[in-house]
């Protein structure tokens, strides 16, 4: 059950950290992308879970000790929906916000905005 | 066995089934409204026999499809999980009783159809799916079917301010979604399994270093769901852009699913002799900076936001102190944080529709003006600051006495921040109320044409004020807020078998054998 695939081990580490440089990013059409990468990311971490490869796990065709392990790609299916929809809506949000203000960056956070207004005694719009 | 499989099914399935007939229904609010509350209703008849028969029978569990237990879905309900699937239906019900007193449920956006109705029954799906199933995929899966709802739901009708929070929130629960994900993809790659019963026999056998960085994980991850303390940034800056009935059910209801899963999972996967270090820190921390926070705010939602975040310590205290008695504290605390958060947030909606504003600056004087909105604010405000004989109280002498009886010194020092944080409740309640209730009311304003807060009110409140069914629909909201806040009442009326009922409950969830024979054995003889 324990799969040591440097190889997948080094790609999900890879993904998962342009993923994460990306969420930090203010454009939300870049934060789309981190999550893509790291949705990825997440599906290889359930796929490498379930062993090594084998062939295809048909009922009749192949045996259960040589198939590969059936339960992770269910759930990484699974995933991989969820993660599409979340996208789509991310992507109507990021839409939405070019028609409301006329960008997708991600605005600071109220009181971090007041803050700021109360320490350089100036308003602050843009953000 | 007919009629577990129909008890276990039907909070999760007809909610799910009825909304994509509601969506059929959009033409029709009317028909929307009556199959949205009576959905609401079934389910809540369905989860009160539920508890009456786990109470009497034991767990019920069933196998979706009937598969064998590590391939198919698992329902499993005992007393904790069918007791919070009554309360938070509960909940549900009013608000969506307020909403349609609002009558933003069905406001159409420019020519789309409102989606309110279908997306807020698919959010009860998924919160009965997290509180019922028993595998942590499915756990995922209810998560992220709640989450979804809830993403569409706070930004409906999408103004500057709601698509700023909704970037907000959603990016932070999708962070927690995907590290949740890879979480379960570990614990996968580790035992074979991710259900929940097998798993409690497995962990335990794994060496203490992978136990302990998987139940770290699972707290991390869960705990951003759960708006713990440091992982509590993206609660309050969200929810209060939300429309009032939203806010509520999402304070409610999503933080708490995100406890329960905590609980679920700590008890069963990783059980502890003694109390837990980590948690008993984290657990002083979010009661300190919640209600800290909360009283450096100018925003009645803020305050409660904050305030919400402050009392999840409560309930991670419980978990904590790793006793019967601690996690009896934790469910009856459960039970009032989240009639208590309903209620409150929805008095502060009633708030912002008479006076179009929730900056506390600019209120004042309605305890002359609305005397019933004072009594329905005080009774839910004075219950979360602990004041006997409400059910604040209940849940948190329950608390005190288990940490008198575990007597730690560690555990005795979390003990006096929560009272210290209690106190601080009382003070920042006394703060609102004197800047909502008392006070000179403010000077008379144009209704339209202020800042912010204003104009997001204005599209909410203004056009209905002048119809003539306002007065109605106004009484239909206050009805529905007075049901949330006499629930909170009836928790208190109820306290002596309601104790004894978390204490059977708190007992139950240190049983894990009692949970493995009760899973594994429906499972080999389906």
């Amino acid at each position: 059950m324990n799969a040591s695939n440097v190889t997948l081990a080094l790609v999900v580490g890879a993904l998962f950290a342009g993923g994460s440089y990306l969420l930090l990013q203010r454009s939300l059409l870049r934060i789309v992308l981190g999550f893509v990468l790291l949705g990825h990311a997440a599906n290889l971490v359930l796929l490498v879970a379930g062993g090594p490869a084998g062939p295809a796990p048909v009922a009749g065709e192949t045996g259960v000790p040589e198939a590969a392990d059936p339960l992770p790609q269910a759930m990484a299916i699974t995933a991989v929906v969820i993660t599409l929809a979340v996208t789509a809506l991310l992507l109507a949000l990021a839409d939405r916000s070019v028609t409301l203000r006329g960008d997708d960056d991600v605005p600071d956070a109220v009181e971090d905005a007041l803050a700021d207004r109360e320490d350089t005694g100036q308003v602050e719009e843009s953000r | 066995m007919m009629q577990t499989v129909l008890l276990l099914s039907v909070p999760v399935v007809l909610p799910l089934l009825a909304a994509g007939v509601s969506l059929l229904l959009s033409p029709f609010p009317i028909a929307q409204r009556v199959l949205g509350t009576a959905v609401l209703a079934a389910v809540l008849v369905d989860a009160a026999v539920l508890l009456s028969l786990v109470d009497s029978s034991g767990r019920q569990v069933l196998q979706a499809g009937g598969h064998p237990v590590p391939l198919g879905i698992t329902l499993v309900a005992d007393r904790f999980s069918a007791l919070a699937l009554v309360v938070a239906v509960v909940v549900c019900l009013a608000v969506l009783l307020y909403a349609i007193g609002q009558g933003s449920a069905e406001r159409r956006i420019e020519n789309v159809p409102s989606v309110f109705h279908p997306t807020y029954l698919v959010l009860v799906a998924g919160i009965a799916l997290v509180l019922l199933t028993g595998d942590l995929f499915t756990l995922f899966v209810g998560f992220e079917v709640m989450l979804m709802a809830s993403y569409v739901l706070t930004t409906l009708g999408p103004t500057v301010e709601r698509v700023r929070a909704g970037m907000i929130y959603v990016s932070s629960s999708l962070t927690a979604t995907i590290l949740l994900l890879t979480t379960i993809g570990l614990v996968y790659a580790v035992t074979g399994t991710v259900n929940l019963a097998q798993l409690s026999e497995l962990v335990p056998q794994l060496s203490p270093g992978l136990r302990d960085f998987l139940a770290l994980l699972l707290l991390a991850v869960l705990g951003i769901k759960a708006a713990m303390v440091p992982l509590h940034w993206w609660l309050p800056d969200s929810y209060p852009a939300a429309p009032a009935p939203i806010t509520a059910v999402f304070a409610a209801l999503l933080t708490k699913v995100a406890v329960y899963a905590i609980v679920r999972t700590q008890t069963l996967l990783f059980p502890r002799e003694e109390p837990w270090t980590l948690l008993l820190v984290l657990a002083a921390v979010t009661m300190l900076v919640g209600i800290l926070g909360a009283l450096a705010q100018h925003d009645l939602n803020r305050v409660l936001s904050f305030t919400l975040v402050s009392h999840i310590g409560f309930m991670l205290f419980g978990l904590a102190m790793s006793s019967v008695l601690g996690l009896t504290g934790t469910i009856l605390y459960f039970v009032h944080h989240i009639t208590v958060q309903a209620a409150l947030f929805l008095v502060a909606g009633l708030v912002e529709q008479r006076r179009s504003t929730t900056e506390l600056s600019r209120l004042g004087g309605l305890a002359t003006a609305a005397p019933v909105l004072g009594a329905l604010f005080l009774v839910p405000a004075l219950s979360i600051s602990g004041m006997p004989p409400l059910a604040g109280f209940l849940g948190k002498l329950a608390l005190l006495q288990a940490a008198v009886a575990d007597g730690t010194a560690q555990v005795l020092a979390v003990a006096g921040i929560a009272l210290l944080t209690s106190l601080l409740t009382l003070a920042a309640m006394g703060r609102v109320w004197a800047a909502v209730f008392w006070g000179p009311p403010p000077a008379q304003r144009a209704p339209a044409g202020q800042e912010e807060d204003g104009a997001h009110e204005g599209d909410e409140a203004e056009p209905h004020r002048r119809t003539t069914t306002v007065r109605r629909a106004g009484r239909l909201r206050t009805v529905a807020a007075a049901l949330a806040v006499s629930s909170g009442l009836a928790v208190a009326a109820g306290a002596g078998p309601l104790s004894a009922f978390a204490e059977r409950a708190a007992t139950d969830l240190a049983d894990r054998a009692g949970y493995r024979t009760a899973v594994l054995d429906e499972g080999s003889n389906p």
